[in-house]
């Protein structure tokens, strides 16, 4: 394998480009876009090669690693490297920035005020960080990245949202820097305990089988949790999530939602579990419960909204319960569904959440009452509504479905109970979808309603690849579960979880003996 | 029975090298004020501190691996107190440079032309006229400047004492000299007076008891009477009780804090920036010399009392800090707030404890001095502007003012990448050990709370639209350089904070 570091390349380089972006002259606002668009694509680039590269079966957990000592004092690395559900979700992050500057290339002016260099710059910082999360294989790195990437979304909701973004993003910062000095408090207990044991590392590579007493290791645990619970976001500390949804543009929920909250669902499946394994399987009935309450709350919730945004906020608040109970069943069905759930629902929130933004932009309102009839006016944007709703409620050949399967059967080997709970959700999902589309697309054409035209160019473009991702995983899920499987493997093999046999295969064991 | 016969006591002179050189220098200026013309005053007294300043930190660099009891027991020279020393004397330098700043406020320095000019009076109006500028305060600053430096390699209770006064003495008059707001200011300086003077008293009463205890003053040997007899230990405890309030007024932790949000706000910023951080530093350089030296015997009583005013001040501080309107009272709370976790990381009596909240003083003061630095460039025809609602859109008017306080604001939220969450890390990771866990899940859960007013004020420097009649004056390369060198170490020692961690390490422990 090739000693070119490529990760810190992918890390960088948006990061220059930010700072490219922010120095270029201001006059013309058009080059600026030009320019920022074409510099995050070469991180798409590099993540095809880096995929194309990655061997799915390596011995090594981390591949493309780098490892370079930052404090020695503290035993902290700047350590890099990805496994599979790694690379997945940073494919996901890279695929999407692109995605993101089309669909909000004409945010700033339509918003009437603020630098478009600087619109743009934050979401290419943004890439850096959210990169590094995924990439960072020293828990202190990781926790510098997950604090850091607070900071670009505060801007884009603060100074590019809507009228009470201010708000919006205060609450967001409030809530995920609440969870992330808990965490910090977690992260410096580990140290400690790392210290006592003789190791004094952040390496996660160290820190995994630490001897600690099962008490200490609950209270670690529940450090860690709470800061990705939040991130995620699991009710019951969910509230941030709608307003920052409603106030942020579209394009910055899109990285919001499809990318920043899968940090609290990577974070438990990459920490909290392999870390802590004893506490997790303790606190399991826990979180499923707390799962199943997003799930049925979120979507319930989600039925009653007037605005789209928070709709589609609710929808992903039931979507992560889906994801924190593959996580915590802990088998690896589960877990390899949780992981292509995370990278689904990022392309299939992202289409639907670029949609809304593009029908808002139109009418002025996110109100579902202030639509109707959409489809006589607009067709192709009708009709990719339908595609990118069906998704989100795991319609069979759409990729969601592949995931929430995956998910409800893994559940159902360890808690049938929970599974069969679940399973209302989806039909909740189809409750909430089908009439936020029945009121805002089909019936007569309502009043105000004209102004809706159809989609451009420009809009067709950003949405299209998020599309086409819907379908083929829907399809053909084959690539990603290919790369997450073993790492899910390994996974399962840290947390001494073993799956169990299906019960038919008990049967014929039995009638063997 | 004869008088004994008088033997010398042996004193190391150059251990006390920084101290005289600035103890001299400070005389030098009263010198020049009796006798030298108004005209050249300035520039001769501007000449004299920086010198001086300058010569005093090459002489504590020189005695940077020193590690000895001198003056007969009065002093300590050891890793800690030079460090602390080294600290002290940049971060003299800072306010010195921002003491010196005239391109401000438009009618001159911050400080009054003359004092004794009654407010608003004809006399005042017309020293100000001739454009006239207060010198005195240069000497003034040098004599508290030698006190700081003594305070943290203080070794006995008097010594203590001495270097307390000699510290907080030039300190009340700086407080109540500002050009601006006078009334204000004089107030400031009373209150502050009165109190410290009251602190000063409860000081000298517990040195008195303790004495009384061990029959000693220095604290190596008060170390060692309190292990030999126990029969004493109460009357030693009320006494140390007694010392350490006294010393908790001067660090301003709850609930001895009260003097220090009105002085913040009274007193002249650039006054302001040196004082809270210098008698931070200072201060909690002796307090940790008498716990872990004198008193390291009695741990386990006095634990609990430094506990709870740790956490006391860490609650009240960022609560208050929530509702002030004023930048000045806020920074003053988060100030109170600071010292609560210094002391968090003081609770572990080891040598990583030591280490903890000397990173924290090393790395704070920093901070603090140049938060203020900016608070005293954004300003309005009448002054600075202090209120909150005032800074409103700063971030449009003057992006870089905007982003260096946030960056500064961060440090005091203490985020990673700065030196601020540098000090929290190392300060709550030395307290994260039995029943002082609690104290660090209560150091978290402030922070929070704290974080959420620095992002109030970052809230309204970005998101709301701005005021008119707000300017931020262009500074000269005096207040330029004082910003630069704070916000260059604030960023080093986040990025890297193997800097301080290896000073500190070298710093080592207290000799005993």
């Amino acid at each position: 394998m090739s000693t070119f570091p490529w990760l810190t390349a992918l890390l960088a380089f948006p990061l220059m480009s930010a700072a490219v972006v922010m120095v270029m002259p201001k006059g013309n606002a058009a080059t600026v876009k030009r320019a920022a668009f074409g510099f995050s694509l070469v991180p798409v680039a590099i993540i095809a090669y880096l995929w194309s590269q990655f061997d799915a079966n390596a011995t090594e957990q981390f591949q493309f690693a780098e490892n370079t000592e930052w404090i020695r004092g503290w035993g902290v690395h700047y350590a890099l490297g990805v496994d599979g559900i790694a690379l997945a979700m940073i494919a996901l992050s890279v695929i999407l920035v692109p995605v993101v500057i089309i669909a909000g290339w004409n945010d700033v002016e339509n918003r009437g005020s603020g630098n478009v260099a600087e619109y743009f710059a934050w979401f290419l910082v943004l890439e850096t960080f959210m990169v590094g999360v995924f990439a960072a294989t020293d828990v202190f790195l990781f926790y510098v990245f997950f604090e850091a990437m607070l900071v670009p979304v505060y801007f884009l909701i603060g100074r590019f949202g809507g009228p009470r973004g201010a708000f919006a993003a205060m609450k967001f910062f409030i809530y995920s820097l609440v969870g992330g000095l808990i965490m910090l408090a977690a992260l410096i207990g580990l140290y400690v305990i790392s210290s006592r044991n003789g190791i004094g590392s952040f390496a996660y590579a160290d820190l995994l089988g630490l001897k600690m007493d099962p008490n200490t290791q609950k209270l670690l645990f529940l450090g860690f949790f709470a800061a990705f619970a939040i991130k995620a976001p699991l009710v019951p500390v969910h509230t941030w999530l709608p307003d920052a949804a409603q106030q942020a543009t579209p394009a910055t929920t899109v990285l919001l939602v499809g990318v920043l909250d899968k940090v609290g669902t990577f974070g438990m499946l990459r920490l909290c579990l392999p870390l802590f394994p004893e506490a997790a399987r303790w606190f399991t009935p826990t979180v499923l419960i707390l799962g199943l309450v997003g799930i049925i709350y979120g979507a319930i919730v989600a039925i009653g909204q007037t605005d789209m945004r928070r709709l589609i906020a609710f929808t992903s608040i039931s979507h992560f319960g889906f994801i924190t109970i593959g996580v915590f069943v802990m088998t690896s069905l589960g877990q390899s569904g949780a992981t292509l759930y995370m990278v689904n629902h990022g392309f299939s929130t992202a289409a639907l959440l670029l949609l809304v933004g593009y029908l808002i932009s139109r009418r002025g309102s996110a109100r579902i009452a202030d639509f109707g009839g959409v489809h006589k006016v607009a067709p192709v944007l009708a009709g990719l509504f339908l595609v990118a709703g069906l998704s989100s409620l795991a319609l069979p050949g759409m990729s969601s479905f592949v995931s929430e399967f995956m998910v409800l059967q893994g559940t159902f080997l360890q808690h049938p109970v929970i599974a069969l709970i679940a399973t209302s959700g989806v039909v909740l999902a189809a409750t909430y979808i089908l009439v936020m589309y029945k009121r805002t697309m089909t019936g007569p054409v309502g009043q105000g309603v004209e102004v809706v035209t159809e989609l451009n160019r420009r809009e067709i473009w950003a949405i299209s690849p998020l599309v086409a991702a819907l379908l083929v995983f829907g399809f053909f899920p084959k690539p990603v579960l290919d790369v997450v499987n073993p790492a899910i493997a390994r996974v399962m093999q840290q947390i001494g979880a073993v799956d169990p046999q299906p019960r038919v295969a008990v049967v014929d064991t039995k009638a063997g003996q | 029975m004869g008088p004994q016969p008088f033997t010398m006591p042996h004193i190391e002179y150059s251990a006390l090298a920084p101290v005289f050189v600035l103890f001299v220098a400070a005389t030098l200026g009263v010198l020049i004020e009796a006798f030298v013309g108004r005209t050249l005053r300035r520039q001769l007294q501007l000449l004299v501190t920086f010198g001086s300043l300058i010569i005093a930190l090459a002489f504590a660099i020189t005695q940077w691996s020193s590690h000895a009891v001198v003056a007969e027991g009065a002093l300590a020279l050891d890793g800690p107190a030079v460090l602390l020393q080294i600290t002290l004397l940049v971060i003299a330098i800072v306010g010195a440079l921002l003491m010196a700043e005239t391109k401000a406020d438009p009618a001159g320095d911050a400080f009054a032309p003359r004092t004794s000019a009654i407010p608003g009076s004809d006399d005042e109006r017309e020293f100000t006229m001739r454009g006239w500028t207060q010198t005195e305060i240069w000497p003034l600053f040098l004599f508290a400047v030698s006190g700081s430096i003594l305070f943290p390699m203080a070794n006995d209770l008097l010594t203590m004492f001495i270097a307390l006064e000699m510290l907080s003495l030039p300190l009340y008059l700086l407080v109540g000299m500002s050009r601006r707001r006078r009334l204000l200011s004089q107030e400031a300086a009373l209150k502050y007076f009165v109190l410290g003077a009251f602190a000063s008293a409860l000081f000298l009463f517990g040195a008195a008891l303790i004495y009384a205890a061990s029959g000693e003053l220095t604290l190596g040997a008060i170390a060692n009477a309190a292990n030999q007899d126990s029969s004493t230990t109460s009357l030693m405890l009320i006494g140390a009780v007694l010392v350490l309030v006294g010393l908790f007024f001067k660090v301003g932790a709850a609930p001895f804090h009260q003097w220090s949000p009105d002085v913040y706000q009274g007193a002249p910023t650039a006054i302001t920036a040196y004082m809270s951080a210098a008698t931070k530093i200072a201060a909690f350089g002796a307090v940790m010399r008498l716990l872990y030296v004198g008193l390291q015997g009695l741990q386990w009583d006095w634990q609990p009392v430094v506990a709870t005013v740790a956490v006391i001040s860490m609650l009240v501080g960022s609560s208050a800090a929530l509702v002030q309107t004023n930048i000045k009272r806020v920074l003053a709370y988060s100030s109170v707030a600071h010292a609560g976790f210094i002391m968090t990381a003081m609770l572990a009596v080891n040598p990583r404890g030591l280490a903890g909240a000397l990173t924290y003083l090393v790395t704070y003061g920093f901070v603090s001095t140049a938060a203020f630095a900016v608070v005293s460039l954004v300003r309005s025809p009448a002054g600075e502007a202090n209120d909150i609602s005032q800074w409103a859109g700063l971030g449009r008017k003057s992006p870089v003012t905007a982003a260096v306080f946030t960056f500064l604001l961060l440090a005091l939220a203490g985020l990673p990448l700065t030196s601020g969450f540098t000090a929290k890390f190392v300060a709550l990771s030395s307290a994260w050990n039995g029943w002082t866990g609690g104290v660090v899940i209560a150091a978290v859960l402030t922070s929070a709370v704290a974080a959420f007013f620095y992002l109030r004020i970052i809230v309204s420097m970005y998101f709301s639209p701005a005021k008119d009649d707000i300017s931020v004056t262009v500074p000269s390369t005096l207040t330029r350089l004082a910003i630069g060198v704070c916000v260059g170490i604030t960023t080093v020692f986040g990025f890297a904070p193997q800097a301080v961690l290896a000073l500190v390490e070298h710093a080592g422990v207290f000799v005993s």
